[in-house]
């Protein structure tokens, strides 16, 4: 811990002193213009890691097909509940920079936190893209030869382009940017088929699609290989594979109908031991879990050197250690939107995992060169979209951002849309995770749409509901975000509403949590209906219109989008609470 | 990978698996196998009750040496695959009850001498549950449990 703390904060004073010679000795205009923030015109400074060791493994997770560099911002609300309260990740603000010894101001500090977050935007500009992401791997792998890059899935969605290509435009630029392992989440919305496509011919011999807790409905066999053992400069190193476990809940059923998955961590620690048995003298489990379900599996299974996971989105800097009955285990989580690469560097001999450095690289694209291959395979795929994905919906006077427990900007949006478009006067719109960010001032355009929307399931629903039925919707929804134990969470966010007015106590159990229901300053009626629009829904495939056209519309009609009323719940019993703004 | 020739021919024997998840599930077995089906203890509405026509007592003693395999949460309410296994020794019989069910009484195994304590079946929920195993052995009655979440689903991710 003390080592790679102090490795982690030389690597801070690194960066901030580059950034201030730098203003020094050229003429820096952004740092000239802004409140302090150090931003260099070099691409070098913040991306030379000290080599370490001799085992490397670079990871990304949940860049949600986003190819192109974009805005991100961070959450601002992230609460931890129970024995999750005040640690990470449920740190956002000023706590998150006082935990991780981050200087307020800093690259670091935009990249991580939500804080001044335009005016930081503004002056360091857009993060990821995979042409940047592409550059970073190469010149991070040429120091570490033998190193494998790992991508932890929700790769192929979330994007125009890679629905329109039934994801072939994301498989391949993983492909292109080199990655060798990955399991998955999302790709599993593509349907069973198209998965074991994509595995079978993209793949072979290319990319190993791991993944220990997907089986077989009947017989409960593996669906695909757990693990796999790659030799890194001599060392045998077992990535084993963890896919998101609650897939077919969280997502349509009959997207995967013969196959179960579940956590399932009696087989990981036997796939463990197995890894071991054949040699394997490093584990990893790349993760799609969610970050508390990864340090609740990290203090039960023993034989983990590190698990390196995605799924909440949460851009972690530093592993937690996690001590169980067979020594400690790293748990590292990676952000998401390709605006992070992670590097985990490992020192092994005799056998063993002796020490270890860890860095997360924020992707700013200013300071990285494009990698041209994978630029211009970008231009080639997006081509056929490209009309249709640049035309300007509207303007917003706002920053449009998702992430957030309970709403953003973007969702408000979304949700007025649906209430506007369908007529309804409640609208419920999925808590999901991904979508960027859309600065004060820009053009909305299809593209920024699409990245709020892209699924296939998009269809938008009208149902009638009593105010029971919603009550119990939201208590159910709540209760996967804030259960005391991970293994009960599915992850994502709380369900966005429009119109309705709660009041939610995040830390009482499930039936309790929500109160005060209201629309148009009365009480909701256990037994009335209320129509309700919404979309995503899991039941089963609808026909009718997406979801995007009802966005657009909206857009198109409204030209210009200011004084968002960002509909939040009132919250209860988290005062102090450290996910909350600070 | 999943060989495909077995996954065609797994399609091909859907049949003999539903007879065999209706087994399981404790609708064949016991009206065929035993002599007095236990309809009492079936359509008992609480936990104790069903234990009481079942086994004559509902003192449960909690054990480490049973373990409970169910999911956290069910992918489908309707099929929860839940499996119990225990090394005491002697077992008689092996139960699975989940609580909040309307008849909470799901599954009894009767096993014969020497019989090894492993059962599996998929059982029926309709909501959020304590799911109990149950093990008679020696005239007395062992448990364990865990809870099984049933949800709407939807908004991951």
């Amino acid at each position: 811990m003390n080592i790679s703390r102090r490795e982690f904060l030389q690597m801070l004073a690194v960066a901030s002193a580059s950034g201030i010679s730098l203003s020094a000795c050229e003429s820096d205009k952004t740092s000239a213009a802004s409140g302090g923030i150090k931003s260099s015109a070099t691409p070098t400074s913040p991306y030379e890691i000290p080599v370490f060791g001799n085992v490397s493994l670079l990871h990304y997770t949940d860049c949600h097909a986003q190819l192109l560099p974009i805005y991100f911002r961070e959450p601002s609300i992230n609460l931890g509940v129970g024995p999750m309260k005040d640690k990470p990740p449920h740190l956002v603000g000023n706590a998150f920079l006082n935990h991780y010894g981050v200087q307020p101001g800093s690259r670091e500090a935009h990249a991580f936190t939500y804080l001044n977050y335009v005016e930081a935007a503004k002056q360091l500009g857009k993060v990821g893209g995979f042409a940047h992401l592409s550059t970073l791997v190469k010149k991070v792998r040429a120091q570490r030869p033998g190193s494998l890059l790992l991508d932890g899935g929700d790769t192929w969605q979330g994007s125009g382009t890679s629905l329109w290509t039934n994801a072939q435009d994301m498989v391949d630029a993983q492909k292109l940017l080199g990655v060798d392992v990955m399991t998955s989440h999302w790709e599993m919305t593509f349907g069973a088929d198209r998965v074991m496509e994509i595995v079978k011919n993209d793949f072979k011999d290319r990319i190993d699609f791991v993944a220990q807790n997907i089986v077989d409905n009947e017989w409960g066999e593996q669906v695909f290989p757990p693990y796999v053992i790659k030799d890194i400069n001599g060392v045998p190193t077992a990535i084993i594979g963890q896919a998101f476990p609650y897939t077919p809940i969280a997502n349509p059923r009959f997207m995967v109908p013969d196959w179960s998955f579940g956590i399932r961590d009696d087989r990981m620690q036997q796939m463990v031991d197995e890894a071991r048995g054949k040699g394997a003298k490093v584990v990893i489990v790349l993760s799609h879990n969610g970050m508390d379900v990864d340090l609740k599996m990290a203090s039960r299974v023993t034989g983990i050197d590190a698990i390196m996971g995605g799924h909440t989105h949460d851009a972690v800097p530093r592993p937690v250690e996690v001590k169980n009955a067979g020594g400690v285990t790293l748990v590292t989580n990676a952000g998401s939107n390709s605006k992070f690469l992670a590097v985990l560097d490992l020192d092994v001999s005799n056998g063993k995992v002796r020490d270890y450095r860890y860095h997360l690289l924020p992707v700013f694209s200013n300071l990285l060169e494009a990698d041209a291959e994978m630029a211009s395979y970008i231009d080639k795929v997006r081509a056929p979209y490209k009309d249709k994905l640049s035309e300007k919906l509207a303007v917003t006077d706002e920053v449009l951002y998702r992430r957030g427990n309970f709403n953003g900007t973007f969702d408000q949006l979304i949700c007025d849309a649906l209430m506007d478009v369908q007529g309804a006067a409640l609208s419920f719109s999925p808590g999901f995770r991904w979508g960027v960010s859309v600065m004060p001032g820009e053009a909305i355009t299809m593209d920024h749409v699409m990245t709020q929307t892209a699924i296939t399931y998009p269809t938008v629903t009208l149902n009638n509901m009593s105010g029971t039925r919603i009550k119990q919707i939201l208590e159910d929804v709540a209760d996967n975000l804030f259960n005391k134990d991970p293994y009960y969470q599915q992850g994502g966010d709380m369900v966005r509403v429009g119109g309705l007015k709660y009041t939610i106590d995040p830390a009482a159990e499930i039936g309790s949590r929500i109160t005060d229901m209201e629309l148009d300053g009365k009480p909701l009626s256990a037994t009335k209906e209320y129509p309700v629009a919404g979309w995503a829904s899991v039941q089963q495939p609808l026909d009718g219109r997406p979801v995007w056209d009802v966005v657009a519309e909206y857009l198109r009609d409204k030209k210009t989008i200011s004084n968002i009323e960002l509909n939040q719940p009132a919250l209860k019993g988290v005062a102090g609470n450290l996910g909350l703004p600070n | 990978m999943t060989n495909m020739k077995r996954r065609t021919f797994l399609k091909g024997s859907v049949a003999a698996g539903a007879v065999g998840a209706a087994m399981g599930a404790g609708l064949l077995t016991p009206r065929i196998v035993l002599a007095a089906w236990p309809t009492a203890a079936f359509e008992a509405k609480s936990v104790d009750s069903a234990l009481d026509a079942l086994a004559g007592s509902h003192a449960l003693e909690g054990s480490d040496k049973i373990s409970i395999r169910a999911p956290d949460i069910a992918e489908n309410g309707a099929v929860v695959p839940v499996s119990i296994s225990s090394d005491i020794p002697g077992i008689e019989s092996m139960s699975i009850i989940a609580e909040k069910n309307a008849n909470p009484l799901t599954a009894s195994f009767t096993l014969g001498k020497g019989a090894e304590g492993f059962v599996s079946t998929r059982i029926k929920m309709g909501k959020t549950s304590s799911v109990i195993a149950v093990v008679k052995a020696g005239g007395k009655l062992y448990s364990t449990g865990k809870e099984v979440k049933v949800t709407i689903g939807g908004c991951g991710g």
